[in-house]
């Protein structure tokens, strides 16, 4: 049995505080949300399991912060969805914008098609995975989580990586600075197999490419220093 | 921050709704840009003529008469329709410069001039603005909108977008242009001149001035990628369609949708709710440095 909260008569506000106050009470709920014309902040914050579906596309920041809770878009999603999520699910069949997933810490960012700009960006812990392209600059800084792209990443992938792990099927048109090929190895077969299944992905681990830190950039290197 | 909208129909049923459409649309990007909104009309156009559309901050006085007077400074016949502080002159191709030139002379704003293009723009939310105008009840075959929050000069009628540098030709833009100042000095010493301390004037001034050298429309806004630094999503309109570019980093939004019916442009999906058949649209998010345009 599921809610549904209609947007063409409830306000933003009341919706997200309905969502919030049902995550909280860690009741399990489903809720539906109908017409959300393209809303900003739709279902952020949410702390606790729940299950939300929203039937239509969404705007800036859908789903941010999210912990726990199951978050369902069936459209496309604005710039910045799943910004900072912390754990559950979040899955877009649509598009998503620039900087999906940015700063993630945790938890599964789905995106069923293609995911623009900085997708990524910063990330630190949570686990993306694009079944479409990318754009430039995704996983800028990223520290942590991995990033899993089955078809073709735009310009400068991975510029100053940390510790994330990237695995693209597709093309990359260029890799930023420190970000080098690595050796695909049975651990990281299997890191990526886990995921696959778990996005529903329809792609096999060892089509993947694996992209990571050369780890030049951790340290100031004093032979630079006139460059400067 | 700013909000851009844009409607290119691709069937003549829907062009008496476009005003309505463009309107929604652009009430909808409020508060992406509140300070002031204008628009770009595309309608009919009369074989051999030029519309002109000039403001003015005391129209009572400054519209009063001024179809005869311009008749007798150009020696033309002369039609005015007055739309609050803006009105369209309709008057022969032949004698616009020179129209133009007398009516600036007597203090009157040039908003943009061309066989189709009418521009209303003015300082206050877009609602209001759309009010004025009665921009609902306008027809065309496509349109391009624009909410401001300004950045790199003042709130002022000459402020707001769209800018016209040339007969049909306009530009809205989401952004900042860095080497305005530059490309202007540039652009003055090949006789092209701007008339607000703009720097989206700048970048429409740029693209007229490709065109007028003979680049394609498509070729200008390529030349926007190399020529202009800073950051921009550019709608820009023509007699025939509109084009859309954005810059290489492309943190400006910007989103499309197509149906047999209609493209559309919009900063944010939100702008195209309303629109018909948007639930089965094609939308997607232009690419970076990548020119798009229709034409008809």
């Amino acid at each position: 049995m599921s809610t549904t909260l209609d947007m063409t008569t409830t306000e933003l506000r009341e919706v997200n505080s309905t969502l919030q106050s049902a995550a909280k009470a860690h009741a399990n709920e489903d809720y539906v949300i109908t017409n959300p014309r393209g809303s900003h902040a739709m279902a952020c914050g949410l702390d606790g399991p729940l299950s939300v579906v929203v039937k239509g596309s969404t705007g800036y920041y859908c789903a941010g912060m999210n912990k726990e809770a199951t978050v369902t878009v069936e459209g496309s999603a604005g710039p910045g969805v799943a910004e900072n999520m912390m754990s559950g699910v979040v899955t877009i069949e649509g598009d998503a914008s620039q900087y999906a997933g940015a700063t993630g810490h945790g938890g599964l960012l789905n995106i069923k098609g293609n995911a623009s700009s900085r997708c990524g960006i910063s990330m630190k812990g949570i686990d993306i995975v694009v079944h479409g392209n990318i754009g430039h600059m995704s996983a800028f800084m990223a520290q942590k989580g991995n990033l899993v792209v089955l078809g073709d990443a735009g310009d400068a992938l991975g510029d100053s990586l940390y510790e994330a792990r990237l695995f693209v099927r597709g093309n990359v048109k260029s890799l930023g600075a420190d970000c080098i090929e690595k050796e695909m190895r049975p651990e990281h077969i299997e890191i990526l197999k886990e995921l696959l299944e778990k996005a529903g992905a329809d792609a096999k681990p060892e089509e993947f490419k694996r992209y990571g830190s050369a780890r030049k950039l951790y340290n100031f290197n004093i032979d630079h220093a006139d460059e400067y | 921050m700013c909000g851009i909208v844009g409607l290119f129909l691709k069937k003549d049923e829907l062009r008496p709704q476009l005003g309505d459409l463009l309107t929604d649309m652009l009430i909808t990007m409020t508060d992406r840009g509140p300070d002031s909104a204008g628009i770009a009309i595309y309608g009919d156009e009369a074989e051999g003529s030029v519309k002109i559309t000039v403001q003015s901050d005391t129209p009572d006085e400054a519209f009063a008469d001024l179809d005869a007077a311009v008749c007798a400074a150009v020696d033309a016949p002369v039609t005015i329709k007055v739309v609050d502080t803006h009105a369209v002159l309709t008057l022969p191709e032949a004698v616009e410069k020179d129209a133009i030139a007398f009516l600036e002379e007597k203090g009157l704003r040039i908003m943009g001039s061309g066989a189709s293009m009418e521009i209303y723009k003015e300082v206050g939310l877009p609602k209001d603005v759309a009010a004025r105008f009665g921009l609902r009840e306008m027809g065309g075959s496509h349109g391009i909108g624009h909410t401001r929050m300004a950045t790199e000069s003042a709130v002022t009628t000459m402020g707001a977008h769209p800018f016209s540098t040339a007969d049909d030709q306009c530009l809205v833009h989401n952004g900042s242009l860095s080497n305005h100042n530059q490309m202007r000095r540039k652009l003055a010493k090949k006789g092209v001149f701007t008339r607000s301390e703009n720097d989206t004037e700048v970048g429409a001034a740029y693209i007229s001035s490709r065109i007028a050298d003979g680049a394609s429309l498509g070729e200008a806004l390529e030349g926007t990628l190399e020529d202009l630094d800073g950051f921009f999503t550019f709608v820009t309109g023509t007699k025939n369609g509109f084009g859309v570019v954005r810059d290489p980093i492309a943190c400006k939004p910007a989103v499309m949708a197509e149906t047999e019916d209609y493209v559309a442009f919009a900063s944010e999906y939100r702008a195209f709710a309303d629109l018909p058949g948007i639930e089965t649209a094609r939308v997607w998010e232009p690419e970076p440095a990548t020119v798009y345009f229709w034409e008809r």
